[in-house]
Order: structure tokens, then sequence, then C-alpha cells
């Protein structure tokens, strides 16, 4: 997936906290396992990461962090009811085809779930649309015609989803430039990180 | 990130000259089957050097038809190079310089280890058909005795492919706190059906040519080479994919015209023909029996009503399941079986699927990204191994 490999992503710290120590995580889209190894070290967590990539899978097996050749596409049925305390999907979920059954599967195989985005309403993504062109960023590095994101969303449109489908918000950090953004979120926030259940 | 990379001159990165040796265990030894055993032999081969802790030891355990001879070649048989010597040597994924590897031919094999072939200490005769039945349990049972003798309380690792892969699982059952991590390549939790009805034709290939005489044809001077061809011939049906057949052979003819006889015509008939050829002539049909009884058997779920993962309970090492693709004959849906049992247990596993286009025999293969991986577990193991 397109999950960059820098040990300092801003979403970490984000993530990590509504990590409790010691629980049990599935890292969906997991790329090269560095969000992994940093809760690792930071929440002593056990868990896998699940990847579709060769070269990622190369890159979680040579650093010792247990990952699972799998297309999240064909849903987590490796994966036992409730058997995860959370589970991750850090800048997946706007690649992803069938956004509707990985949020499915992500409650029925963990008790919470933690999805990370880049916000499309943040205001520069508006901007480049005003311009008439489609926005490329940090956290939107592709070109329209080969970019593997194909369901890009605002945070609004996130939380109009979940509340049609009675997915429960716990919280949820929103960051511009790795900062926290407190107010008109969805206008200055560039990146959403979701903490939510069933 | 950095990338191992395996470049094409593993061809002369050999362990080089290497020469088996024998363990002889006058401890009697009962197998699964009830039968015991009182004495047998071990051939075995090792390359590279153990470490002063005897903590760099790996056990490379064989499949079907191969041996003790995982790697290097022989000095008066240069021609006879290990059956997986693209994965272990100087510098390869399995890196001798590293690692202390050993290679055992399982007992009831044919390559030096007491087999039917062998001398039955009792009648003076070989065994023949007397040869007890053996199992992937004994196999293993008598590799750990083996490591016993060599010093090694404690494998880095135990691996195998297929039928060897069987052993590495078996190996974390059974002895969960003699190894720290097992790799399991193109394996499978039990045989299907269908891997059954194969093995079963390929023992009445055997069982029914009539130079088997029950076993005891050695006795007669004679040997099964009809049905052990035979046998050989379905095996390698089945160890490659439909694909491949028809890449590396189609429908090619030896001659440019059908000559309307049952001599060899397509080249798909030559190459089965010699490979049973070949194999009738290096290998012992009592052997084949067994082996094939060994994966037939084999099914650690049987005593935990079917529940897979009850019966990887035990397992404690590190666990890296390998599969292909076009493995048709021990599919990717088959290590998934083992991979799901582990992590409902949350044992430590990581999961490879390879897309390979060679079916079964992709294990044996030099694919680089599948000797990339592997490269990299055991770079890893040797991290931390070291001291």
């Amino acid at each position: 997936m397109n999950t960059p490999s820098t040990a300092t992503r801003p979403d970490f710290a984000a993530i990590a906290h509504w990590i409790p120590a010691q629980s049990h995580v599935l890292d969906l889209g997991c790329g090269d396992g560095t969000l992994l190894r940093y809760l690792r070290a930071s929440r002593q967590i056990t868990g896998y990461g699940v990847e579709i990539d060769d070269g990622n899978i190369l890159a979680c097996v040579q650093q010792g962090t247990p990952v699972i050749q799998r297309d999240l596409e064909q849903g987590l049925s490796d994966f036992d009811d409730g058997s995860f305390d959370v589970v991750i999907l850090s800048q997946t979920l706007q690649a992803m085809r069938n956004t509707e059954r990985i949020m499915r599967e992500m409650l029925r195989v963990g008790r919470a779930g933690i999805v990370t985005f880049p916000n499309f309403g943040y205001w520069r993504n508006r901007l480049h649309i005003l311009g008439g062109r489609m926005p490329i960023s940090d956290t939107l590095p592709f070109e329209w015609f080969d970019t593997p994101n194909v369901h890009l969303c605002t945070m609004a449109d996130f939380e109009g989803f979940c509340r049609e489908r009675g997915i429960r918000i716990l919280g949820k950090t929103v960051l511009t430039g790795g900062r926290p953004v407190t107010r008109f979120d969805n206008l200055l926030g560039e990146l959403a990180v979701y903490h939510f259940s069933g | 990130m950095s990338q191992l990379t395996v470049s094409p001159e593993s061809e002369v990165r050999s362990v080089g000259i290497v020469e088996p040796r024998v363990a002889h265990f006058d401890e009697p030894l009962t197998l699964r089957s009830g039968f015991t055993l009182d004495r047998y032999q071990l051939c075995y081969e090792t390359y590279g050097q153990l470490n002063a802790e005897a903590s760099n030891a790996v056990l490379v355990c064989h499949a079907l038809n191969a041996s003790h001879h995982v790697a290097g070649r022989y000095a008066d048989q240069p021609d006879n190079v290990g059956w997986w010597d693209n994965m272990i040597g100087p510098g390869k994924p399995l890196d001798t310089d590293r690692f202390f590897v050993i290679g055992v031919n399982n007992l009831g094999g044919c390559h030096g280890s007491t087999g039917p072939a062998s001398l039955n200490h009792a009648t003076g005769r070989p065994w023949g058909g007397d040869f007890p039945v053996v199992t992937v349990e004994d196999w293993v049972d008598t590799q750990a005795r083996l490591a016993d003798r060599l010093g090694i309380r404690q494998f880095a690792a135990v691996m195998g492919g297929s039928l060897g892969a069987m052993q590495s699982l078996c190996w974390a059952l059974r002895y969960p706190d003699r190894l720290r991590h097992s790799l399991v390549i193109a394996c499978a939790p039990n045989l299907s059906a269908q891997n059954i009805a194969f093995n079963e034709v390929a023992r009445q290939a055997i069982l029914t040519d009539p130079d088997f005489h029950d076993g005891h044809y050695l006795d007669k001077g004679t040997k099964p080479t009809r049905g052990l061809r035979i046998a050989r011939m379905i095996g390698h049906i089945t160890y490659l994919s439909d694909d491949e057949m028809a890449n590396k052979f189609g429908r090619q003819l030896k001659q440019s015209r059908l000559g309307f006889s049952f001599e060899t015509e397509f080249q798909i008939e030559s190459y089965l023909r010699h490979q049973g050829n070949k194999f009738a002539d290096y290998f012992d049909a009592n052997t084949y029996l067994r082996i094939t009884k060994a994966l037939d058997y084999f099914d650690p779920a049987s005593e935990h009503a079917g529940d897979l993962a009850s019966a990887l309970q035990p397992v404690r090492a590190s666990m890296l399941v390998i599969s292909f693709t076009t493995d048709w004959r021990f599919s990717p849906e088959r290590s998934r079986e083992i991979v799901d049992a582990l992590l409902k247990n949350r044992a430590t596993v990581s999961y490879a699927e390879i897309d390979a286009p060679h079916g079964h025999d992709a294990f044996l293969l030099d694919d680089p990204r599948y000797h990339r991986l592997v490269a990299a577990y055991f770079a890893r193991i040797h991290r931390e191994t070291a001291p």
C-alpha cells in the first residue's frame, strides 16, 4: 500500500494514544512494519501486519515484524471475531475498493478500530479543486492518473458514513503538518485519525 | 530498505566438497506404530561451523525423494550436487558462513540411514518388506537424537519444504523448546483425499509389480523397477503446474509427425519416462512406499478432534510459512490453514505467498523473491544469534 516508510509519521503518536498497553493489534496495509515496531516499542503490543506487496513483506520479515501476506480486498477471513483489541487501517482506507466491507471486517475482528486518511476537505485541497486541478500534497502525493486512491473523502463524509451505519466514533485527532487542529477541522485538517467501535 | 540480492554467482558459491557421516544409535527406538527398532544408523552431512554456544545450528529436513546430501558435491561424484544447493552455501540465503547446517537422511531412507534395504541383524538378511512403517514424528524423534549426539540443545531453525516442512512443523510442536524458528515451506497440515489418492496409485504401481515379492525383492535378486518408475511419473505430474507443463512441453513431439505407435512421441512422455527411469535407478521401492505413508499419516490435528489450533498450541518457535500460488498439490489455502491456527494461538508467525509459476516444485527452484525472503529471515535469525 502507499504507506510512507518514515519513522516519524505524524499520525503514529495519535494512533498510539488510543492503543492500550500490551494490547493485541492488527495493522492492515502495514507497509514495511514501521507503525507496528513503533507500537511495540511505545506500547508493548503484540500482533501482526497484513500486506499484499512483496517488497513490504520482505521489509517486515527482515526486521522481525510478524506479517501476513494477504489482499485486504478479500476480507479478513483468516482472523476470528473479536480476536484483536484494536485493528488499524492507516492511510489505506482511501485506496480500498470495498470501503464498507473493510470497515465491517475491522469491527468484526477487533473490539475497536482506528483509521487514518488524508482529509479531502482540507482547504489546500479545496483550493486545488477551485483552481481546476486535482490536489497534490504530502498526504496526497499522486497524480490523478497513477493514484492508488479510489475513495477519497472529507471528514464530514466519513462521519456521515459512520453515523448511517451505527459506527460509534470514540475520538478523533486531526493534524496539519504534524500539529493538532482543534477548530474547523474539516477545513483546516490535513490528516484525520478516527477511533471507533461497533 | 536494504535489499538482499541473490546474484547469479550463487551458482559458484558452493560449500564445495562434502562428505557424509554416519551416527550409530544402540538405544532402542519405539516408533509411532509400536514397533521397536533395537538399533539404527543415520547418515548426515554438515556444512559450516557450529559456534561455541552451539546456537547457530539449522536442521534441513528432506522431502520425498531427497537425502542428507543437501549442499555441495562429492569428490568422487562431482555431478552429484546437493538437492538444495541453490539455497544453502556461503553467501546463499541459508548462509553457511553464519550457520551450521545439518542434513539427515531420514530413517527408512535408502541413502545410508537404516531402511528397508539395510541388513536386519536379527535375520542376517535385508529388512525388505519387514521394515516398519515410519512417520514424520519418528523422523523428528531420531533427528532430535542426532542433535543430542552433535551437542545441539536448541536449533536456531529447522527448515523444510513439502514433506520436509511437515517435519519442521512437527519439530515446533514436539520439541517446542528445542528450536527458535521453524520455516514451513509449501506445506499442508495434512494430505487431502486427492493427495492420498495420488500416493495410493503410486503405491499400487509398486505393490502390484510382479518383481515386488512382498517387499523381499532384494532376496530374489530383483527390483520392482516398473512399479517405481510409474510411481515417480505420477508424482512428477503433481509437482508441476498445468501452465508450467504447457510452457515446458506443450504438445511438442519428439519427431516431426505422429507415429501411430506407443513409442514416446510427445515431449512430456519423454520427460516423464526419463524422470521415472532415473529415479528407479537410485531409489528403493520399499522406501518410497514408507515415505508416502508418512505423508498420508501426518495430521497433527487428528488427536485434537480436528482442531489444528489446539494441536499447534505447544508451538513456541517463530514461524515463517511460505506457499506458492501455482502449487496445487500443497496449495496456498492449505498453508493458510496452518497460519490461521497459529494466528488463533497468537503465535509469532509470518506468511508469504510467492507468485511463482512452477507448482509444488517451486520450493526447490531459484525464484528471486522466494530466496530474498528466506535470506532476509536468516539474516534476522543471525542478528538474534550473534553473541
